[in-house]
């Protein structure tokens, strides 16, 4: 079967779509978008984690099927997201505001790379990045990284629900997302540093 | 496989008509990681995402109508004085993705005797509206859950709502598992007192093929504080009585051993629960008379 849907502020078309077949497997085979990592595929781990409609789902418990006319924000567009996010305020909530959002093949080719010269991947230097990225490099939450574009997605949603978290809700926000590697502890650090910084911003303005 | 999507629920009747093996998906939570798994290969799935009237819920005099695919974040956002019971289970199960996806119609639909759910709408007291293109009808929630994984839907049935009673008093939902987050329960407890009747209703979770009632329990309670006078005195509950009701709730359970915990362990933890539940709920009952919000 064929699903329309808009991906990352874009309108899409999957085609040859198996009718059993998970929002995950498309994104992540139809469309190129690897950023979505694939771990369990039984919603164990939130590594798959993406916005439907604004909402954090996992997105290998999605029947693609379900997902027709509807609007997905994969860990790709975040940055773009986050930026139209800062730029109109809560009103797009989106990501498609204007003629914005992320085209396919821009999403395809991310990388924190910035939109001239060259950018320090380690540092996130003079790219474009999603506060919560440039955060979670600089707190150092990025280990072997497969847990990662999950955690972002999960957690720039609760930063834009609730800018001054306390520690039990972004534990609470990411309880459904497995890290192997950092002991969550820098994530935790990321998480903080994205607020406070966010609150400053918020101050300054 | 086909993928049936209708737009309305009189379409979706007439398409489980048509395919009574049609496997209707909600949320997705247990039909994806069937399907993810092999386990389950439907001929039809049959999208329940796009009809709107089980997304919505209503809060009448005496009842909450709950929408079958009501998520759980919701329940726990926007019904927690009204179904405090249900809230502070809904917090219980899995992590905010799952939460926002995954509903009650989907966990009636399981029918797991795990399923956090059940023990809340057992305590609260429940009717699950099903309907068919042959009519509709009200299962009460004790008649609902037929064995293990099975309950009173008929091949052709959708649910619609839940109605289930507003508190009108304290209720109490408690779980046992490894940790906080991402846990099936190893068993749970679920507690309402219902002061406008003076009667106490109670549910098991995950110690018995079905959830169930402790229902011995109930009613060894309920005669005890009436002969007591403790609804109208509202002094607290004697540590005899409080500790009967516990064995007797351990008695209600019929549990098996399995990865998660041995049937002695159930039984024994169900009894703990019930006591705790009941300590909680009589001091709230005792402290404000009435006070209706859950601590989810
Ligand atoms: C990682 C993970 C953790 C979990 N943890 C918990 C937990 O802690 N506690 C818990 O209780 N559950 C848990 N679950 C199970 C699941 O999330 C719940 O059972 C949830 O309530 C299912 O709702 P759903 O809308 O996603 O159901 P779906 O998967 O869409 O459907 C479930 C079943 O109900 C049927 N169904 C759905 N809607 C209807 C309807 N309107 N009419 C008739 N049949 C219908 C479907 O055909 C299917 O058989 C977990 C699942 C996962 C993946
Ligand atoms: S891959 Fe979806 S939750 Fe693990
Ligand atoms: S950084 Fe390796 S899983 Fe989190």
């Amino acid at each position: 079967m064929r699903v329309n849907f808009t991906v990352n502020g874009r309108p899409q078309e999957a085609d040859d779509v198996w009718e059993g077949e998970s929002l995950l497997y498309v994104l992540r085979e139809r469309l190129g978008l690897p950023g979505s990592k694939n771990a369990c595929e039984q919603g164990e781990c939130g590594s798959c984690t993406v916005r439907l409609d604004g909402v954090p789902v996992c997105s290998c418990l999605v029947a693609a099927g379900q997902v027709e006319g509807r609007e997905v924000v994969t860990v790709e567009g975040l940055a773009e997201y986050a930026k139209q996010r800062a730029e109109h305020g809560g009103a797009c909530g989106t990501g498609a505001c204007g003629d914005n959002g992320t085209s396919l093949q821009a999403a395809q080719q991310w990388s924190a790379r910035p939109s001239g010269g060259a950018a320090d991947s380690r540092t996130g230097e003079g790219a474009e990045l999603s506060p919560i990225q440039q955060a979670f490099i600089d707190a150092g939450a990025v280990q072997c990284g497969f847990c990662t574009p999950g955690l972002l997605v999960a957690a720039d949603e609760m930063l834009e629900r609730n800018p001054s978290p306390s520690d039990e809700d972004i534990r609470e926000a990411l309880s459904g997302n497995l890290c192997r590697c950092t002991g969550y502890e820098k994530i935790l650090d990321a998480v903080r540093l994205a607020a406070a910084r966010q609150e400053r911003q918020g101050e300054a303005v | 496989m086909d993928f049936l999507r209708p737009a309305s629920w009189e379409e979706a009747l007439a398409a489980k008509a048509e395919h009574p093996t049609a496997v209707p998906i909600a949320g997705g939570t247990d039909v994806m990681v069937e399907i993810n798994f092999d386990h389950r290969r439907p001929e039809y799935l049959l999208d329940l995402n796009r009809i709107e009237l089980l997304r919505e819920w209503e809060v009448g005099e005496e009842n909450v109508r709950l929408g079958a695919s009501v998520p759980y974040t919701q329940i726990m956002e926007h019904l927690r004085a009204e179904l405090p019971g249900l809230a502070l289970a809904s917090h219980t199960v899995a992590s905010p993705q799952i939460r926002n996806r995954g509903g009650v119609g989907g966990n009636l639909g399981t029918a797991s005797p795990a399923g956090d759910a059940h023990p809340a709408l057992l305590a609260a007291g429940a009717e699950v509206e099903v309907e068919s293109v042959r009519g509709s009808r009200f299962i009460p929630i004790d008649a609902f859950y037929t064995g293990v994984k099975r309950n009173a839907l008929q091949p052709d049935e959708l649910i619609k709502t839940v109605h289930i009673k507003k508190a009108d008093g304290p209720q109490q939902y408690s779980k046992v598992g490894t940790r906080n987050a991402m846990v099936i329960a190893v068993c749970a407890f679920g507690l309402a007192l219902h002061p406008e009747t003076r009667t106490v209703r109670t549910g098991i979770g995950s110690a018995a093929p079905t959830p169930v009632r402790a229902r011995e329990a109930e009613e060894f309670l309920n005669a005890a504080l009436e002969e007591g006078g403790f609804w109208e005195s509202g002094k607290i509950i004697t540590p005899s009585i409080a500790k009967q009701f516990a064995e007797l709730a351990s008695g209600a359970c019929n549990p098996i051993d399995d990865v998660r915990g041995t049937a002695k362990y159930r039984r024994h933890a169900v009894g703990i629960m019930a006591r705790r539940t009941l300590g909680w709920t009589w001091e709230q009952y005792r402290g404000t008379g009435r006070t209706l919000e859950g601590a989810a």
